[in-house]
């Protein structure tokens, strides 16, 4: 049964595999002190390469199961991993100046398994494999957070994180074992007939280990800990790729389990509707008061969460599905682009000024206007300004719910966004307005290492190019939904 | 194919922004030089554009189209018709005038024109966008960097809570607006966010009178309608001249334009049904305006809220859903945007040499500045609707239009040209006139050739369309009949 | 000649800013080639204008003459029509006249010279536009334009107190003209159209049962009359509206009171009789006594008031006020008896009053500003037996006094003496208590006489350094014209009445 198509189903991951291999082989070879730098260009230019043959090889030309039904190979699973490969990639190139961190080889490894583990949970089509997916996906993420042993706040992040992602995981896989009794078989396409009580369980059971990994209020409360503690460019990673897989299973998940025809899709709709309007208004509110900006941030992904949720609540209207799926794909990928800039640039940023906090930042445009016009790029598109990503993003997301016919959702995600406005630009007026003391910014400037540069300008364009040209964008994003109905 | 003049005019300010970005910032005067050569280049191709309409023919010019998104219908498409080319020449010369009287600034010019710029291009954006989609995305681009610039260049001592303001203020009008928007897409259900397309759509009267409100005073928020103008003064006071002159000049058009266009153009039921509100509304401005800008002694808070009142004529106009109305509101965008754009500029410097705005620490202006105080008062008069002057070219025919429909809104109305003379002729008297303070001696320098180019620009265009109204009013009723059309052919 | 003489109307209107922007670009500080540049420039229009009096055919003043039409506002059907009949060429007449006269009595003006003569050009522009309008939208945009000229002037040249009294002149006109305004945009939207024959006739076709807009038309004619009438009426000004005239003339440059008495104040009248009575010949009639009734109070209040006046300045202006009641008394008894040979007197009478009281009070002004040069006060009790020491002033000033006052042989008395004639049968009684009036009027003249010319005289002004020059050639040559036409108005009126006489007749 074995055909060249299962092949290219897992060819990204193999490649992967291949470059983890490769890096732990140099990280023996090359002397320690200066191959810190070295395995994180030969990962970086791996993971391009990867990106660039996945990219060509590995896109389906149909949906099909393969491997006994273990992972769906088809467009969705193509486009998120894209999406992971390219996050990698740009989080290594953050990770290479990152003291204590840049130089190890097993950080690179660890994140590459991560990869491959999100490409798993992006394709999976059986419970087993998407609950393997999602371990192996959390273990080096643990590891990653508390990567800096003498730091006690990364200590504690990477604690925290194992202990709750721990907990939250049981409970998923909980939900898993009650939907293989009662229906006997663990392979998504395979399950129905739920009775009321059953579907009621297994949604509340497996909303709460994924509510956990995409951070969706109540059960975001690890999150700002995790990522202030963890090291910067993790915690980009962490609220980026991490939570796009998320979203991923999420979708496929439930679109398998309770389709729009079936007589669930009202429940799990009304729950999603609630659990995305208590997101973005916790993440927005409690952002508001945030001086650390790492912790600001966090709250604010869990803030963009919400929005993206408002897209997957209206997947399962069934005739804003596609609309749905699509939009919600073009949010991730416009927020994964956006958040890994904004915490980029926090990396760069307190490498010089050893502070996170948000009055550090005063007089950062005149000592790098560079870096200063990369985070009002990443800010402006967090905000949801066009000409960037984040606006046509969220329009999309609030069009899906308005055909939805949700339009109070999108209201509710629209008066959290003015919110929204108000924070970004408070952080953007520190930036461009406050001055240090002294007014001497000129002899403390923020050089910029060649990673950083390459990345942040890769990024910022990329924000651009999403919310400029962003027909291309949504054709492959909207693909992704081709394969899941 | 033609020469896509509209999408350079659109465009050309964002690659200036960016070439200007990566020249090196101590380079200060070539940075200006390209900034001036821009603007020049944009108000030519505008003035062009205006040249070659085509008003026999009316109806929308200059038509692009790029699919941009098909898979939901949007698609770069531009267009002018007589409404909005005056409107683009406006924003042609607030551009080119900005950029002149913006010479002086110190403090980072490259980000200071690079944000000027890009506002530019949101401006012209909303203008000549043919489709809803465009007409937000260059929308809100239009109003961010407002935000920066009032914030960064502005006046210190309000500048953080009022660049604050104002975008909250117009980002909830405008999200408001663009679920309205996004409504109208799906309800129409022709999957296209072109708007000569959902101008056919015949959505239903319920539908458009839930939704005429939400969409109408979104955008009316940045047009200054009361009880939604509070942002508006403080921010023309906190902005630098450059940006105030954008700001009241053309950013407000934009309010009022996209209003129009979208709220009474696509929900022509729901206009009627609701324009007595909306008159209302705009009575309680023009009115209120003019009162509340009487009191004030600061000349740059006078000149806001005198804006605010102003404004409030252009809803009034558009309110009546009149052909008269309608037209005199169209040109009291053009005359109220050149207007505003001179008052800005003349008080930025006077304000420059003297350092105080404050009308009664002023006075006797005239005699080292007489070139300002003389477009001063041109403005002045255009701000009275003097005869012979564009303002009574535009608020004549839309009183006429309120007459039409609420006789007694036109007598409460005309209260504010009283109110207007009043406060107007005494802040003129008060700043150039009078006895110079003892302190002022000497400090006060002549403005450069380059101010008087941009002032005479100014006050040369208020005259002549005061004096031949024909050169813009036919060109506007143009625009108008397209819009009554939709109407009902009222 | 062929553009100048079907565009002679144009001209005359557009001549004086084309002469204010070629001062504009005269060399700073060449205050003596400015001056003269004003002068030359403003006696092109009188000279025009005497080109257009020989040209214009007398018999038919009664229609409009040199007419021409050009599209101005075509989206509110606003034409830019301007014409003359026998009224207001008269009016033309007198206006191209006083302002070279105006301006050559202004050669002791020291200060912003250029902008003096730019402002005093502008506002010949607007007064020109007034009366050849023949489209109610224009009229009314050159009816503005010429506040603003007349506001600068005062609030810029004027003495002491000019701050209140501009603002008191442009709150008080401007509070006027938006009745005007008002009234005007009713009917531009009742009649789509602002062509005042087209307006004239659609509107007298209108019944007055009819219900236009939720109003009966008679409501809407009632509301409209009465804010033409008071935008006139304060314009005139007319008691009780007139109390910014005396302020704003005190403080007013001489010039600036000469151009404001002789044609600023004949604008209101002039609207009277080309808009009022012709769009409202009902409500007219009916009111005509209430007309009437304010006349008269002008009258007495006028000479009243002009008596009680220790300021030399400020009794002139009161006699304004008291001359400009016997315009709107004749043009109230022509409104009462419509149509008839008492109308046409009584009107002939005001429009010749018009003229007249435009040369009598622009001498006065003057020769008030000629003694105030040279004393610097204007207080009549300061003065007193000046004659042996400035006899030539003393002359003319007596002379230009009995004009005033009416005595026969001079213009005044032929004037006044048609209004009260025309206005005898109608409104006697009225009549009867603005003769009342003109005896004060003699009273009021022969006070300030008195006190400038004879009794004791004040030793200050006959020595030393206050000592009181005579009357200077240029001042001589201002008056002289005027004087002429005094006399020649007074002896043989029938030049200027023919004209007056074939267009009121026409018209009433």
């Amino acid at each position: 049964m074995f055909s060249s198509s299962m092949i290219m189903a897992i060819l990204p991951e193999l490649l992967l595999l291949t470059l983890g291999l490769l890096v732990l082989i140099f990280d023996i070879i090359w002397k320690k002190k200066e191959s810190g730098r070295n395995l994180g260009w030969l990962t970086a230019g791996g993971l391009l390469l990867i990106l660039v043959v996945s990219a060509f090889l590995a896109k389906p030309a149909e949906s099909a199961l393969v491997f006994g039904g273990m992972l769906r190979y088809d467009m969705m699973g193509y486009v998120f991993k894209m999406l992971f490969i390219f996050g990698a990639m740009l989080t290594t190139l953050f990770m290479m100046d990152s003291e204590k961190l840049g130089n190890r080889g097993e950080s690179y490894i660890l994140l590459l398994v991560a990869t491959i583990g999100m490409n798993l949970m992006a394709s999976a089509a059986d419970l087993i494999m998407l609950y393997l997916a999602i371990e192996t996906t959390s273990i080096p993420m643990y590891i990653l957070a508390g990567f800096l042993r003498d730091d006690k706040k990364s200590t504690e992040a990477g604690l925290k994180y194992l202990l709750f992602g721990a907990m939250a995981s049981t409970v998923m896989l909980y939900g898993f074992s009650l939907i293989f009794g009662f229906t006997g078989t663990t392979a998504l396409v395979a399950i129905t007939g739920f009775s009321v009580p059953l579907a009621l369980g297994v949604i509340v059971l497996i909303m709460v280990g994924i509510a956990f990994k995409i951070s969706l209020a109540p059960f975001h409360f690890w999150a700002p800990d995790v990522y202030e503690g963890a090291p910067t460019p993790i915690t980009g990673f962490l609220s980026t790729a991490s939570k796009a897989a998320g979203f991923a299973v999420l979708m496929r998940l439930f679109i398998g389990l309770f389709p729009a025809t079936g007589e669930f899709a009202d429940d799990w709709t009304m729950i999603m509707a609630v659990l995305a309007t208590v997101t973005m208004t916790v993440g927005n509110v409690v952002a508001l008061s945030q001086t650390n900006i790492k912790r600001m941030l966090a709250y604010s992904s869990i803030a963009h969460a919400g929005y993206a949720l408002v897209g997957v609540v209206s997947v399962a209207k069934l005739d804003a599905g596609e609309l749905g799926v699509g939009s919600v794909t073009f949010y991730l990928i416009a927020y994964v682009m956006t958040n890994l800039a904004a915490f980029g640039i926090i990396a760069a940023f307190s490498k010089i000024a050893g502070s996170d906090e948000i009055s550090a930042y005063a007089g950062m445009s005149r000592r790098n206007s560079g870096l200063a016009l990369a985070m009002l790029v990443a800010f402006l598109s967090l905000t949801g300004m066009p000409p960037f990503g984040g606006f046509v993003a969220k329009v999309f997301v609030f069009a899906a719910a308005v055909k939805a016919g949700m339009i109070w959702l999108a209201l509710v995600g629209i008066l959290n966004s003015i919110v929204g406005v108000y924070y970004y630009l408070t952080v953007l007026k520190v930036v461009y307005l406050h001055r240090m003391e002294g007014e001497n910014e000129e002899a403390h400037p923020i050089p910029l290492t060649r990673p950083y540069a390459i990345a942040l300008t890769v990024l910022s364009f990329a924000i651009l190019l999403i919310g400029v040209i962003f027909g291309p964008w949504f054709d492959i994003a909207s693909s992704a939904a081709q394969g899941l109905f | 194919m033609t020469f896509p003049i509209l999408s350079v005019i659109i465009f050309s300010p964002i690659v200036a922004a960016l070439i200007i970005l990566v020249m090196p910032a101590e380079r200060k005067t070539e940075i200006r030089m390209t900034a001036l050569v821009t603007a020049a280049f944009a108000l030519i191709l505008s003035l062009w554009v205006y040249l070659n309409y085509d008003q026999a023919a009316a109806g929308y010019q200059f038509i692009e189209k790029y699919a941009w998104m098909p898979q939901l219908g949007i698609s770069l498409h531009l267009g002018v018709d007589g409404i909005s080319t005056p409107l683009v020449l406006l924003t042609g010369v607030v551009m080119f005038t900005g950029v002149i009287i913006s010479w002086g600034i110190d403090d980072r010019p490259r980000e200071f024109f690079a944000f000027l710029f890009l506002l530019a291009s949101g401006v012209f954006g909303v203008f000549v966008a043919l489709d809803l989609f465009m007409l937000f995305f260059f929308y809100e681009i239009a109003v961010f960097p407002m935000y920066l610039l009032i914030a960064i260049w502005g006046w210190v001592k309000t500048r953080e809570y009022a660049a604050m303001k104002l975008t909250l203020y117009l980002f909830i009008g405008s999200v408001i607006a663009l679920v309205g928007a996004l409504a109208m897409y799906f309800e129409s259900g022709m999957g296209t966010f072109n708007m000569l397309a959902l101008e056919t759509a015949n959505f239903s009267p319920e539908f458009q009178k839930i939704w005429f409100l939400p969409v109408f005073l979104g955008f009316a928020v940045l047009g200054g309608i009361w009880p939604f103008h509070n942002w508006s003064p403080d921010g023309h006071v906190a902005a630098p001249t450059a940006v105030s002159m954008f700001h009241a000049g053309v950013l407000m058009k934009l309010g009022a334009f996209a209003a129009l266009r979208v709220g009474i153009m696509l929900l022509p039921v729901g206009a009627q049904y609701w324009s007595w509100l909306i008159l209302a509304f705009a009575t309680v401005n023009v009115v209120y305006g003019a009162f509340i800008a009487m009191t004030q002694t600061d000349l740059k808070y006078m000149i806001g809220f005198s804006s605010v009142s102003h404004m409030g004529l252009v809803v009034l106009g558009f309110a009546t859903l009149t052909p008269e109305g309608m037209t005199g509101a169209g040109v009291q965008m053009f005359s109220h945007g050149v207007m505003t754009a001179l008052f800005f500029a003349a008080t930025g410097m006077v304000y420059d040499r003297a350092h105080t705005r404050q009308i009664p620490e002023l006075g006797g202006m005239i005699k080292p500045l007489p070139f300002v105080g003389i477009t001063f008062i041109i403005g002045g008069l255009v701000s009275m609707g003097m005869p012979g002057f564009s303002g009574f070219v535009a608020e004549f025919p839309i009183f006429m239009g309120v007459w039409m429909v609420k006789p007694w809104v036109a007598i409460l109305a005309v209260i504010s040209i009283v109110i207007t003379a009043a406060y107007i002729m005494l802040a003129i008297r008060r700043t150039f006139f009078g006895e110079m303070p003892k302190e002022f001696e000497g400090h006060i320098t002549p403005i450069s050739v380059m101010d008087k180019v941009a002032l005479t620009l100014l006050s040369g265009l208020m005259i002549g369309l005061g004096v031949f109204p024909q050169i813009m009013v036919p060109m506007v009723a143009t625009g108008v009949e397209n819009v009554l059309r939709l109407l009902g052919g009222a | 000649m062929d553009f100048l003489s079907s565009h002679l109307l144009s001209v005359i209107l557009f001549f004086p800013v084309f002469a204010a922007i070629v001062i504009g670009f005269l060399p700073k500080g060449e205050d003596k080639l400015v001056r003269w540049t004003a002068l030359i420039a403003s006696l092109v229009p009188l000279a025009l204008t005497l080109v257009l009096w020989s040209n214009f055919d007398a018999n038919a003043a009664g229609t409009f003459q040199f007419e021409e039409n050009y599209i101005w506002y075509e989206t509110i059907n606003s034409n830019f029509h301007i014409g003359v009949d026998g009224i207001s060429l008269s009016m033309v007449l007198l206006t191209t006249l006083l302002t070279p006269l105006a301006i050559l009595a202004s050669f002791s003006v020291k200060e912003k010279v250029k902008a003096y003569m730019m402002l005093f050009l502008f506002l010949e522009m607007g007064m020109l536009g007034v009366f050849l309008s023949m489209d109610l939208l224009i009229f009314f945009v050159f009816w503005e334009i010429g506040l603003v000229p007349m506001y600068f002037l005062i609030n810029q040249w004027g003495s002491k107190n000019r701050n209140y009294a501009s603002l008191k002149f442009m709150i008080y006109t401007v509070g006027g003209s938006l009745g005007l305004l008002l009234a005007i945009q009713l009917l531009g939207v009742l009649f789509g159209t602002y062509d005042l024959a087209e307006i004239v006739a659609g509107w007298n076709a209108l019944s007055d049962s009819t219900i236009v807009m939720g109003m009966y038309v008679s409501t809407i004619k009632t509301i409209t009359f009465w804010a033409f009438v008071v935008a006139f009426a304060i314009k005139v000004p007319v008691w009780p509206f007139h109390t910014w005239l005396p302020d704003a003339h005190t403080e007013a440059p001489t010039a600036g009171s000469m151009i404001l008495a002789g044609v600023l104040l004949k604008l209101g009248a002039y609207g009277f009789i080309r808009l009022v009575l012709p769009l409202y010949p009902g409500q007219s009639e009916h009111f005509a006594g209430w007309l009437a009734f304010l006349a008269v109070m002008a009258i007495v209040f006028g000479a009243f008031g002009a008596y009680g006046q220790y300021d030399f300045k400020r009794l002139v202006a009161y006699s304004s006020v008291n001359h400009m009641g016997f315009v709107l008394l004749g043009i109230a008894a022509a409104a009462k008896a419509y149509g008839t040979a008492n109308a046409h007197i009584a009107m002939n009478g005001a429009v010749l009053q018009m003229f007249n009281h435009g040369l009598s009070a622009a001498g006065m002004f003057f020769l008030v500003g000629v003694i105030y040069e040279r004393t610097h006060t204007r207080d009549l009790r300061k003065f007193g037996g000046l004659f042996p020491l400035v006899p030539i002033y003393g002359g003319i000033l007596i002379f230009t006094s009995m004009a005033s006052l009416g005595l026969p042989g001079l213009n005044g008395f032929v004037s006044e003496f048609l209004v009260v004639r025309g206005a005898w049968g109608e409104l006697a009684g009225y009549t009867a208590a603005g003769m009342l009036g003109l005896l004060f009027t003699g009273a009021y003249i022969l006070k300030g006489i008195k006190n400038v010319l004879h009794g004791p005289m004040n030793e200050e002004w006959a020595h030393g350094e206050h000592k009181l020059t005579e009357i200077n050639t240029r001042e001589i040559v201002v008056m002289i014209p005027l004087m002429a036409l005094m006399l020649s108005l007074g002896i043989w009126p029938s030049w200027l009445l023919t004209v007056i006489n074939n267009a009121v007749t026409a018209l009433f």
